[in-house]
């Protein structure tokens, strides 16, 4: 970054992004409700904490997000591998049907998973609730897994899967330290992608819960009916500062074993 | 596979912590409730938490879950197979959902605490033998004005939100509902927006009136009128009356207004639906509310009108005397409440409404000289220099791209 142009544009950028997430974070220090300023306190976060239904929302949401991302990516990554098996026609149709989810509007999605999930509920005798969520979310979450390990098989060289098995290894050995290894990059991308989905998933979670289950998202939209309280600006500015400095962390050890490698 | 296994135990954690919130503080049955959002006292700022209460004396868990609407509400109720125990529909939904059928009978003797109601609130036009609903809050539709922009005492009805004196700073409800029953009283002859249903005309000239609002309108606001008028940034603005009491703390230069005409009359209810499962709980949760400081807690917090009596006495001076939160009979005589209306007419409101919404080029006329100019060039400024200079460095990227013979970056 040499030139002092692209700093200025990438300062700009970034303001334009971030402005909007700082004003949120400064108006959680704020005691009044409502936009106008009033004394700078830390209650809020105090007040955070012992809402009871805030912090299940939360718990749920988190929940719902960790083991969403996991089990559709396992899921994707398993698909991914059995897609890059097949040829011609076959292959690109069922490439076409896992693009659906992706393509579809998700009020549609979310409209017709509830009509699946009363109509079943009504003939096995279950009720929405954490479970469809779960599925609802894996539903939608797998097609981006597959979509992100996808080009890293297409990438790999199969020999190399061949000269494991040639050195020794048994099959599930040579899968598991080679392949895996190999794929390891798109397979993370893909996890944080679904996880970054389903964190923030409004309009199919609001349709597939149920009538016990709540997340953050839909809490924070009923806020809206009197005004959101600042509880939620709290909340945010937690969120935010973990992420960054879970991403900080994650960055600096990423480059401290890059400097041990090139050493 | 560190990343692994650092995923694994977080996820091991979370899980760990699962059969610890379920079994809690064993727990003796259930409830599921669905109310409004914010609609509880959460316990913050010296409330009580209302829920934590009734789940501490009861051990009974509260599944509470909200919505924003009415309209969801009622949606989610017909169309998924919910197991909803108390819910809290607005009144004219109430009258809808009683004549569907899609509401229980209420147990009275199960309600003790019933008798702290208001008698004037026990029924309603929506449920006239009041068999099916207790009343949770209620209030009145007010005006509510900016006495540095405009004298006091200056304000007196509807009619001033179309007055031209005021000309770029009045907002008005941006909902169908709200904004034709005001223009309706305002039509000549005045149309009552309390009637069971409306002919197409009636909402035709209804949104007349409200297009020719548009020569002094500032914008259409719902709960961003808080900002608008707590800030100084418009004049005159007609909201509920419980928003306007809250927003008077906030900012001593504004002042209410009941306006003569009469305006909205909202009973917020307490009701069970027929889908419930635990209707024993539910009706412990409706008694658990009706008590004095439960509904002192809640009112305080909300600060909509409370129906119950002896939640009234509890409340401080303020609340009592004022006449946002207690308005005098004389005005709510002349008030008049919602009906359920057939859902073409209701469809015909909501699209003429947009209609007129978005008709009209003098409110953008409005709008351009209220805004400072300095601010709007100050924007395309940026932007400006932000798409050009984004085309500028791709164009140099392409450039070097064909340089290193088709390879952008050097991997």
């Amino acid at each position: 970054m040499k030139k002092w142009y692209e700093k200025v544009y990438l300062i700009v950028i970034m303001i334009f992004l971030y402005l909007p997430i700082l004003y949120l974070i400064a108006y959680s220090f704020n005691s009044g409700k409502t936009s106008v300023w009033k004394d700078f306190t830390f209650s809020w976060y105090g007040a955070l904490f012992h809402d009871s239904q805030i912090m299940s929302s939360l718990y749920n949401t988190l929940l719902i997000a960790v083991l969403a991302s996991v089990i559709s990516t396992v899921l994707g990554t398993a698909a991914a591998i059995g897609i890059a098996n097949f040829r011609g026609s076959f292959r690109s149709a069922i490439q076409n049907v896992s693009n659906i989810p992706i393509i579809n509007p998700e009020i549609v999605t979310g409209v017709s998973l509830m009509l699946l999930f009363t109509f079943a509920g009504t003939l096995l005798g279950f009720e929405m609730g954490f479970f469809t969520v779960l599925l609802a979310h894996i539903g939608f979450c797998t097609p981006y897994v597959i979509l992100s390990v996808m080009p890293r098989i297409r990438r790999m060289d199969i020999s190399i899967y061949e000269a494991a098995l040639d050195l020794g290894c048994s099959p599930m050995q040579a899968f598991f330290k080679v392949v895996l290894h190999e794929l390891m990059p798109g397979i993370l991308s893909g996890l944080l992608i679904s996880f970054t989905y389903s964190l923030d998933d409004f309009v199919i979670t609001y349709f597939t819960r149920g009538s016990k289950f709540q997340t953050l998202p839909i809490q924070i939209y009923t806020m809206t009916h009197q005004r959101i309280n600042p509880k939620a600006n709290a909340l945010s500015a937690l969120l935010f500062v973990l992420i960054i400095a879970v991403l900080a962390v994650s960055n600096f050890v990423g480059a401290k074993r890059e400097r041990r490698a090139v050493r | 596979m560190k990343k692994l296994t650092v995923l694994l135990l977080i996820l091991v954690v979370l899980l760990s912590t699962l059969p610890l919130s379920a079994c809690g503080d064993g727990y003796v049955g259930e409830v599921n409730v669905y109310n409004w959002g914010e609609y509880f006292a959460p316990g913050d700022d010296g409330t009580m938490d209302v829920i934590q209460a009734f789940e501490d004396r009861y051990h009974i868990k509260v599944n509470l879950t909200n919505f924003e609407t009415n309209e969801e509400m009622y949606n989610i109720l017909k169309n998924s197979n919910p197991s909803y125990d108390v819910i809290f529909p607005s009144d004219y939904m109430a009258s809808r959902l009683i004549k569907e059928g899609m509401l229980e009978e209420i147990e009275f003797d199960n309600i003790p605490h019933y008798e702290n109601t208001d008698e004037r609130f026990r029924t309603g036009d929506y449920d006239p033998e009041g068999k099916y609903t207790v009343p949770y809050s209620w209030g009145v539709v007010a005006l509510v004005y900016n006495t540095d922009m405009i004298p006091e005492g200056e304000i007196t009805g509807f009619h001033d939100l179309w007055d031209e004196k005021y000309k770029g700073s009045v907002l008005m409800f941006n909902n169908s509902r709200d904004a034709t029953a005001i223009s309706m009283q305002l039509c000549d002859p005045p149309i009552d927006p309390g009637a069971d249903s409306f002919t197409l005309e009636d909402i035709d000239r209804a949104t007349g009136k409200l297009v020719e609002q548009k020569r002094v309108l500032k914008k259409y606001v719902m709960d961003q009128v808080f900002t608008e008028m707590e800030t100084d940034q418009a004049a005159l603005a007609p909201y509920y009356a419980g928003d306007i009491y809250t927003m008077l703390f906030n900012n001593e230069k504004l002042t209410y207004c009941l306006p003569e005409e009469g305006s909205n009359l909202f009973v917020d209810t307490m009701c069970i639906p027929t889908c419930c499962r635990n209707k024993e709980n539910a009706e412990l949760f409706i008694d658990f509310m009706c008590e004095a400081e439960i509904a002192a807690a809640n009112a305080e917090y909300i600060c909509y009108g409370t129906p119950n009596k002896a939640a009234f006495e509890l409340m401080d001076e303020d609340y009592q005397t004022s006449e946002l939160t207690n308005p005098p009979q004389e005005y709510l005589d002349k008030c008049y409440t919602f009906s359920n209306i057939d859902d073409e007419v209701y469809s015909y409101m909501q699209e003429q409404f947009v209609k007129a919404c978005s008709s009209s080029a003098e409110v953008s006329e409005i709008e351009t000289r209220t805004q400072s100019p300095a601010a709007v060039v100050a924007v395309c400024a940026i932007l400006g220099v932000i798409i050009l200079s984004t085309m500028v460095l791709i164009i140099f990227d392409i450039r070097k791209a064909i340089k290193n013979h088709g390879r952008i970056n050097k991997l």
